[in-house]
């Protein structure tokens, strides 16, 4: 247990936000939390916070080691600078708190780790029909303009999750994390009322427990596609024979898609006990076929099973293509 | 030769960067505006599920998802060959005027906010939301997060998620349709944001255009670019978000082209230079001929002036009335104030509120006939325009409906050439013989934020600042002075 409360009385939580390869929904999860954002700002005091306050990375490692109590760290690792910030963090915080799919999973993002950067670019700034490119030019990380040079950051080949990179206390996946859960969060850490270390704040529960949809007896002759279906808007989706991450699935958002007859496409990241979210969701799949070629039928295995959490899998890439 | 580097969010990856460069004179030589981040979502949308691209895209921004959203639906609906529904067609129409009730509050109060309202000359440390909040009191700050939390409620009952929506990933339709419960809830929400427009145009004219000083910076020199304009129009060629035929006029406002979103590879090619990640594109008709504004230079420009430059006036009442007003106010059409962006966002709010109205109390909204069924999956192009400009979806699925190639045109990346433009003009106008002031900053950040980049939106919404540092070198690249805010 990590002992944060225990100045609480005298002194204001000391906290940080930080965002490193995101789409920013993190961060307006956030501000979602409306005027309840207020209560944490009165309690806490915000160290930092690139995207809001003027604080340099100089300042931040000036800071005595586990001087911040808590950061939220959005984002996944893609870049040197993404690795070094979440270094500097860790070595600076009580408490790290991996924030989002991103930083969890490595989201969406991580689907690029089937290709390598050079196959990226190529896509990028050659492939692409409106792109005009006859000489490939590619950005460069340092180019000579007639004027001067100038730099880019360079990329890696291989998008890393947070835990992957550092040692972190808690995590809240989803993309982006449900609100009641970031409010839960935030509560916890106010009063120092926290779970051990290594859990999520979300529940250890699955999404098929927050979801209004009837289970029948799932026995899956053939695999249909969304569009496919006609809806009865009642019946699990399994039972209807599309393909839902829902019990491999953690819970938290209240089973927000298959509220509006989408399959839950897995989100909020692997289940409660379950360590492959994939690997999970094809073995669910599997036990409830009625025939194994039944399994085959299921088209782009990777994207669908591991959308969210390909970075973070069993399967990642341990040695990058060249 | 002189070099500044203005590095925006204090290195934070993922936001814009920019150099000046000075001649020996000390005066302007060049600007470049850097974009330090790829994403890669081209290449690794390739192989999967077709149903899955309008769910996998929303990731590229979490500012302005729903656009990517809808673009991706379109897409689909294109490639499958099937149009939506008479009420699915509606009920992504109405999520997709309220996203841009969201995003637009969003930007005008917490961003472009501040430099009206606040003042330009405001100090920097007024110059944000509080700032906003302290001229214009606490009851109306109250205002403008209840009606940015309308918008994003409405867009989270019809698209499932306020944030990444999901509904609208089915060709020909949408998942769920709209409840008279929820029908009633959403035309209270509506009528509260069409009074929340006609204020924030109201506000606009006592504070801004009653000062004088405040029309003549919109004016001025620094903030104007001739470019070309783009923008999605219907069939009476008014702005239209969600669906129509994309227009392109001439600096000179006169019809340059338009043309239906599949054919938009006969009309737009887009530029790679070594340094920058973003793409700089142009028409291809007259061709890549450098950061040069005029007829003779394919750079266009879109988002909210652009729109309203390319199209013949809005189709609602009182954003048409705010539309006329704006064109007579600074001189007939097109105008190329950078600045009047702000303003044009405006007249796109009150539109929005107006629309999310009509489309709120039709009656086939809350029909059950939300799907068509889709054909066989082939190739499609879907355009929307998102809040920052015309945003491009291009699939094209294999039999199975994967996707074998996907292209994506991104809202903020046709504005970047401009972007580049304007911060050049805006230092330009503020450095000469080497004397470089604080109120550079500003300026720079000014003609920045009027396009509302995705980044910097993200990057200001809490606050409503962006942290700037300008650092000069000498032709030794000795660091010679620093200027932070
Ligand atoms: S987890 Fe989702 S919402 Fe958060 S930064 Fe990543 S993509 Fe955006
Ligand atoms: S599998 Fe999906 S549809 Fe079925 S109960 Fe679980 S979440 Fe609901
Ligand atoms: S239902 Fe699944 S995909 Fe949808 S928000 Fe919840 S966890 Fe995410």
């Amino acid at each position: 247990m990590i002992a944060i409360g225990e100045n609480m009385s005298s002194e204001k939580l000391k906290i940080a936000f930080y965002w490193a390869a995101s789409c920013g929904g993190c961060e307006i999860a956030v501000l979602d939390v409306n005027e309840k954002i207020l209560d944490v700002v009165a309690k806490a005091d915000i160290v930092f916070w690139p995207v809001a306050i003027d604080i340099k990375y100089k300042d931040v490692e000036a800071m005595p080691d586990k001087s911040i109590d808590a950061c939220f760290f959005n984002g996944a690792i893609r870049t040197s600078e993404n690795e070094h910030m979440a270094k500097l963090l860790r070595q600076k915080s009580k408490i790290l708190i991996a924030f989002g799919s991103c930083a969890c999973d490595g989201c969406v993002k991580g689907l690029a780790n089937l290709w390598d950067k050079n196959t990226v670019f190529e896509r990028a700034y050659r492939e692409t029909p409106s792109t005009q490119n006859p000489d490939y030019v590619t950005p460069q990380t340092s180019f000579k303009v007639q004027e001067g040079e100038l730099e880019l950051p360079e990329f890696y080949d291989t998008v890393k999750t947070l835990p992957q990179t550092v040692d972190v206390d808690y995590t809240i996946s989803g993309c982006p994390p449900p609100i009641p859960y970031i409010l839960k969060m935030f509560e916890g850490l106010l009063t120092g009322n926290l779970p051990p270390k290594g859990s999520s704040f979300l529940p250890n529960k699955s999404i098929c427990d927050e979801c209004p949809r009837e289970k029948k007896d799932r026995k899956l002759s053939a695999i249909k596609r969304i569009y496919e279906i006609d809806d009865d808007f009642k019946t699990c989706f399994w039972d209807l024979g599309v393909i839902c991450m829902g019990p491999a699935t953690r819970a938290g958002c209240g089973a927000q898609c298959p509220n509006v007859n989408i399959p839950c496409t897995g989100c909020d990241g692997p289940g409660p006990r379950v360590v492959d979210q994939g690997a999970a969701a094809i073995s669910a799949l599997a036990s409830i076929a009625t025939d194994p070629e039944v399994v085959n039928q299921a088209v782009d295995p990777i994207g669908t099973f591991y959308k969210y959490s390909l970075a973070n899998s069993i399967l990642r890439r341990k040695v990058r293509k060249k | 030769m002189k070099e500044i580097v203005i590095d925006p969010v204090t290195r934070l990856e993922g936001h814009g960067k920019i150099t000046i460069y000075l001649n020996d004179a000390g005066n302007v030589e060049n600007a470049y505006f850097q974009v330090p981040e790829l994403r890669g979502f081209e290449r690794f949308c390739e192989g999967r599920r077709a149903e899955d691209l309008p769910i996998i895209t929303t990731r590229i921004c979490g500012v302005c998802p729903v656009a990517h959203h809808m673009a991706g639906a379109k897409a689909l609906d294109a490639a499958f060959n099937v149009a939506p529904t008479e009420t699915a067609k509606k009920l992504r129409e109405l999520e997709y005027v309220c996203y841009y009730i969201y995003d637009h509050i969003l930007h005008f109060y917490f961003l472009g906010g501040p430099d009206f309202v606040v003042g330009p000359d405001a100090p920097p440390a007024k110059r944000n939301i509080l700032g906003v909040i302290e001229k214009v009191g606490l009851d109306i700050a109250k205002e403008v997060i209840k009606h940015r939390a309308y918008g994003q409620k409405i867009t989270g009952i019809i698209g499932g998620r306020p944030t990444h929506p999901v509904s609208a990933c089915i060709p020909g339709g949408i998942a769920k349709a709209l409840s008279e419960e929820e029908r009633q809830e959403i035309e209270k929400m509506v009528r509260s944001c069409v009074e929340f427009g006609k204020f924030s145009l109201k506000l606009f004219h006592d504070v801004v255009l009653k000062n004088v000083d405040y029309v003549n910076l919109i004016k001025s020199d620094p903030y104007n670019l001739q470019t070309y304009y783009m923008g999605t129009v219907d069939q009476n060629n008014k702005v239209n978000f969600y669906d129509g035929d994309i227009r392109v006029v001439d600096p000179t406002g006169t019809e340059f082209v338009k043309f239906a979103p599949h054919e938009y590879l006969d009309v737009i090619r887009e530029h790679v230079e070594p340094w920058t990640y973003v793409k700089l594109p142009y028409l291809k008709k007259i061709g890549w001929k450098g950061l040069t504004t005029g007829p003779d230079s394919g750079i266009y420009r879109v988002g909210p002036l652009g729109r309203l430059n390319a199209a013949e006036g809005m189709a609602t009442p009182l954003a048409q009335e705010e539309y006329e007003f704006m064109y007579k106010t600074l001189g007939g059409k097109p105008v190329h104030a950078t600045l009047a962006f702000h303003w044009a966002r405006l007249i796109e709010l009150m539109y929005a509120t107006e629309r999310a109205l009509e489309l709120i109390t039709d009656k086939a909204i809350t029909s059950k006939d939300i799907k068509n069924k889709p054909g066989n999956p082939g190739e499609g192009v879907g355009i929307v325009e998102a809040a920052r400009g015309t945003l491009i979806h291009h699939y094209q699925l294999d039999a199975n409906a994967l996707a074998k190639k996907v292209n994506l045109v991104v809202a903020t990346t046709h504005n970047a050439p401009g972007i580049c433009m304007s911060i050049k003009n805006a230092a330009k106008g503020l450095i000469h013989n080497g004397e470089v002031n604080q109120g550079l900053l500003n300026m720079v950040e000014m003609a920045f934020r009027a396009y509302d980049p995705c980044f910097a939106c993200a990057t200001h919404f809490a606050i409503g600042e962006m942290p700037l540092e300008a650092k000069i070198f000498d032709n030794e690249k000795r660091l010679v002075k620093t200027i932070r805010r």
